[in-house]
């Protein structure tokens, strides 16, 4: 489902200090959100979008207080807890590396007139459980257009802020932080790929589910869904994610879904869809194999997983 | 006195029921988390551990400060671990298996962390199976004593299992086997009275 209008005005920009300096205009953006607000809801009851799945959405509730979120605490219910005060505006993104103008952005700058759009996704934590969730986002090749990655780029890196003094456990060795992710340009590219900045039809996205921007690559394990990125670099060779580093025997650079090939300490043929109590069959690529498995026709995906 | 001593050990033992007790709570409260089963699963597992650890702590404490009333409670403490590991357990073959149990014994095979609590379960019965004064008195004391000794076996696959299954927080089961090592590590010195004996001796004459 497309939202075609001002999804892109930050929160914060609908402040009495704006509407002190410019009236005319908060009033303009309050008909236009409340234009939005009752079409949303509207196309939600109406039409899905060629890329959700119809199934039972996970409540919101479990959406936000089940979390991994290292950087928070360890626990699923850490993030809920500890990433109450994170600041998330302002916020800059440096893009980096391999492209036209590497350069500084402020958040809302870097995604300004982008299309933000519902997306309802499974989402399969390696660990194996799953959700259904509604993200709301943009998708990530429309970023990438605009910045203009030059032909050498072959890889997308991403990182998470890095601040211990906001993200407490970064203060720990659990993992090497700050958080690495990445992904193939054409992975980048799959339309199926989003950066998502809200959640349940409504922005900004809740802080323990990665806010203000995070990835979101339904086809991957959860894991790859990098939270609260401050970094995106355009690279030439493929970048040495987080847990690849923790754990190279045990977690890969794609990390797709894949129920043939097992975690080497447990199975992934299964899982428990967060609310069910029977487990179910988990599918290739997450259900989303014919959207995306033509980018890894020929690969030994037991290889690379 | 003797009212006092039972008082005190009726007390321990409604104690020992509160992780169960308050995970029985939280359930019908709703509030465990989005996914309850792996909360039950994780819950009855570290008291698992933690009762293995409580009880042996229970021969060292007597005697290094000379407290023999404690050896009263080390059945009980030991009775518990072997309890929560049954929840623990059952909570696996039942909850989150759903009794599939070609699954569960692949599990047992193929992955090292479920081999590694597995064994430290099965360890625990015959442990639970002697725990009473007749079978103390059928094996006799001496037998006894050192087939009990599988406890510390049951803890060192406890602490294996626990390590084994996380992804990269390793924090908490490291403690475990630090704390269990130190448990451990004072037995082997009772064990050897002697050779330290004569260590000191050496050390004097340097």
């Amino acid at each position: 489902m497309v939202i075609k209008t001002a999804s892109n005005i930050p929160s914060s920009e609908v402040t009495p200090e704006n509407t002190y300096l410019n009236r005319r205009r908060f009033i303009e953006l309050a008909t236009g959100l409340a234009v939005i607000a009752s079409s949303t809801s509207l196309l939600a009851q109406t039409k899905k979008g060629q890329y959700d799945t119809d199934e039972k959405q996970t409540p919101y509730k479990d959406v936000t207080t089940y979390n991994n979120f290292y950087e928070f605490g360890v626990d699923k219910d850490a993030p809920a807890i500890n990433a109450k005060n994170f600041r998330t505006r302002p916020w800059t993104v440096s893009v980096e590396g391999l492209v036209k103008k590497p350069q500084i952005y402020p958040i809302d700058d870097l995604i300004k007139g982008l299309t933000i759009e519902d997306r309802i996704y499974r989402m399969r934590c390696v660990e194996g459980w799953s959700m259904v969730i509604p993200w709301q986002g943009f998708q990530l090749s429309a970023l990438i257009k605009r910045l203009e990655p030059t032909p050498q780029a072959k890889y997308v890196e991403f990182q998470t802020l890095y601040a211990p003094d906001q993200l407490p456990e970064e203060k720990h060795q659990v993992l090497d932080w700050p958080y690495v992710e990445g992904l193939r340009m054409d992975e980048a590219m799959n339309p199926l790929a989003i950066l998502a900045v809200g959640l349940y039809g409504k922005q900004p996205l809740p802080n323990q589910n990665g806010a203000p921007i995070r990835l979101v690559t339904p086809w991957k394990y959860g894991f790859k869904g990098i939270k609260s990125i401050a970094r995106i670099r355009f690279v030439e060779s493929q970048p040495v994610t987080a847990w690849m580093k923790a754990a190279p025997a045990e977690y890969g650079f794609y990390s797709n879904v894949n129920p043939a090939v097992d975690h080497p300490r447990w199975s992934q043929a299964t899982e428990r869809r967060i609310g069910e109590f029977f487990k179910r069959k988990t599918l290739p690529f997450n259900g989303y194999a014919d959207q995306v498995a033509s980018m890894y026709a020929g690969m030994d995906l037991r290889k690379n997983f | 006195m003797i009212k006092l001593r039972r008082s005190i050990k009726v007390f321990v033992f409604l104690a020992c029921l509160a992780p169960v007790v308050w995970l029985l709570i939280a359930a019908a409260t709703d509030n465990l988390s989005a996914n309850p089963i792996k909360d039950i699963t994780e819950s009855t597992g570290i008291w698992t551990l933690r009762f293995l650890i409580i009880t042996l702590c229970v021969t060292p404490l007597r005697k290094l400060t000379g407290w023999n009333e404690v050896i009263r409670y080390r059945r009980m403490l030991g009775l518990f671990a072997f309890f929560y590991g049954f929840l623990h357990f059952m909570t696996y073959v039942w909850l989150d298996q759903f009794f599939a149990f070609h699954d569960i014994l692949l599990d047992v095979y193929k992955r090292p962390f479920i081999t590694a609590g597995f064994t430290g379960f099965v360890a625990m019965v015959p442990l639970a199976i002697t725990s009473t004064k007749k079978w103390i008195v059928r094996l006799g004391g001496r037998q006894w004593q050192r087939l009990h000794r599988l406890a510390y076996l049951s803890a060192l696959a406890g602490v294996i299992h626990y390590l084994w299954l996380v992804k990269a927080d390793i924090q908490r089961p490291v403690l475990y086997g630090m704390a269990l090592s130190l448990l451990l590590g004072y037995r082997l010195f009772a064990m050897f009275p002697l050779r330290r004996d004569g260590l000191k001796q050496r050390e004097i004459a340097a």
